[in-house]
């Protein structure tokens, strides 16, 4: 797979400035089978982790009073492990619609932060195949496809790859929870609880490109904390994201 | 293989909302031509979502996520693995929790 040549300019580097890698988002954006191979292989450590917590939730929404075919008919649908489990805090019979709709957007409002990320890759691609396998976002399959294009990869299907082994893993995890119901103990006693972080803080690692990171990444982290002991659910993730971000747009214009 | 209709609308409901913030940042920026300054966010922006999700995390899993933590670090450094270091600080979460 050879990238065009004469691909036309987009507006994302258009202004003269040297483009950094993250910015390149020429013609030279791919879309292959072996992209798509590669991106179930990165998600394959994940996999593991998400398995644990498609279980955790299978169980959970059982004891809750959702049925195994409607919990895994959730996972299916909805495929966001932290805004599923906050559902189950919420959930009633019958279930309150619009509660379950509103808070699901709150949780996962940062996907737009992260869509907005892939651009440089996504936008080069017909619809079909940007807004198909976007489905498969999430903080899993963003920190990877990011981390790939920070690598010098230019093959958009990653995502899809990753987001179907990590999908693989959540609906068949919870079909497999909700059944076995209660069979799942505590996997914190194993460090389990620790596997997302540590891929992530490793995803950082490689992100790393130098000393202008650090302000943005502590301002987020430091609004990230704070935030949790003050706000309810994952706001503090979407908090200390757009702060960090307004840090580094802020420093990174002048 | 019971569903029953309320819950299907309540599970239909938020997976159309989720799905409308997974298309949406895609969207957007497709429709608003970024300033230098927006441009400088979004490059900012992976590395701190990352470290807002990383970082309370850590701290909430006390000595044995700060121990974990450095560990993590230490070996992506060294292999650029995301699969051995996430190993690593697995195993040093548990080995400091089977201990204390």
């Amino acid at each position: 797979m050879s990238p065009p040549t004469d691909a036309p300019p987009v507006p994302w580097v258009g202004d003269g400035r040297p483009a950094t890698t993250s910015e390149r988002s020429d013609g030279g954006v791919v879309f292959t089978t072996r992209g798509l191979l590669a991106g179930a292989r990165g998600g394959v450590p994940l996999a593991l982790s998400t398995a644990v917590g498609g279980a955790v939730f299978g169980a959970v929404a059982r004891r809750t009073g959702l049925s195994p075919a409607e919990a895994t008919l959730m996972s299916a649908l909805v495929n966001a492990g932290s805004a599923q489990l906050v559902a189950l805090e919420l959930w009633d019979e019958p279930p309150p619609v619009l509660a379950l709709a509103l808070t699901t957007l709150i949780v996962n409002l940062r996907h737009v932060l992260m869509g907005a990320t892939l651009r440089p890759w996504f936008a080069a691609l017909p619809p079909a195949k940007a807004y198909g396998p976007l489905f498969w976002l999430s903080d899993e399959t963003w920190a990877l496809t990011v981390a790939e294009r920070e690598r010098g990869q230019r093959d958009a299907a990653f995502l899809l790859g990753s987001g179907l082994a990590l999908y693989a893993a959540w609906v068949g995890s919870t079909a497999v929870g909700a059944v076995a119901g209660a069979a799942i103990r505590d996997p914190a006693a194993w460090g389990l609880d620790f596997a997302f972080p540590a891929v992530f803080a490793s995803l950082l690692v490689v992100l790393y490109r130098g000393r202008g990171d650090v302000p943005p990444w502590a301002v987020a982290a430091a609004v990230a904390v704070a935030a949790e002991r003050l706000l309810p659910g994952a706001w503090y993730i979407l908090l200390g994201g757009v702060v960090g971000a307004v840090v580094g747009g802020v420093r990174g214009a002048r | 293989m019971r569903v029953d209709g309320l819950i299907l609308a309540a599970i239909v409901g938020m997976a159309a909302v989720t799905y409308a913030t997974r298309a949406g940042g895609l969207w957007l920026i497709g429709r608003v031509r970024p300033s230098p300054r927006l441009e400088a966010g979004l490059r900012a922006a992976p590395g701190a979502v990352l470290a807002a999700i990383v970082v309370p995390t850590v701290l909430a899993a006390g000595v044995a996520g700060l121990a974990a933590m450095l560990a993590v670090v230490l070996t992506a450094v060294r292999t650029r693995s995301p699969l051995l270091a996430a190993a690593v600080g697995v195993a040093v979460v548990w080995a400091v929790r089977a201990r204390g």
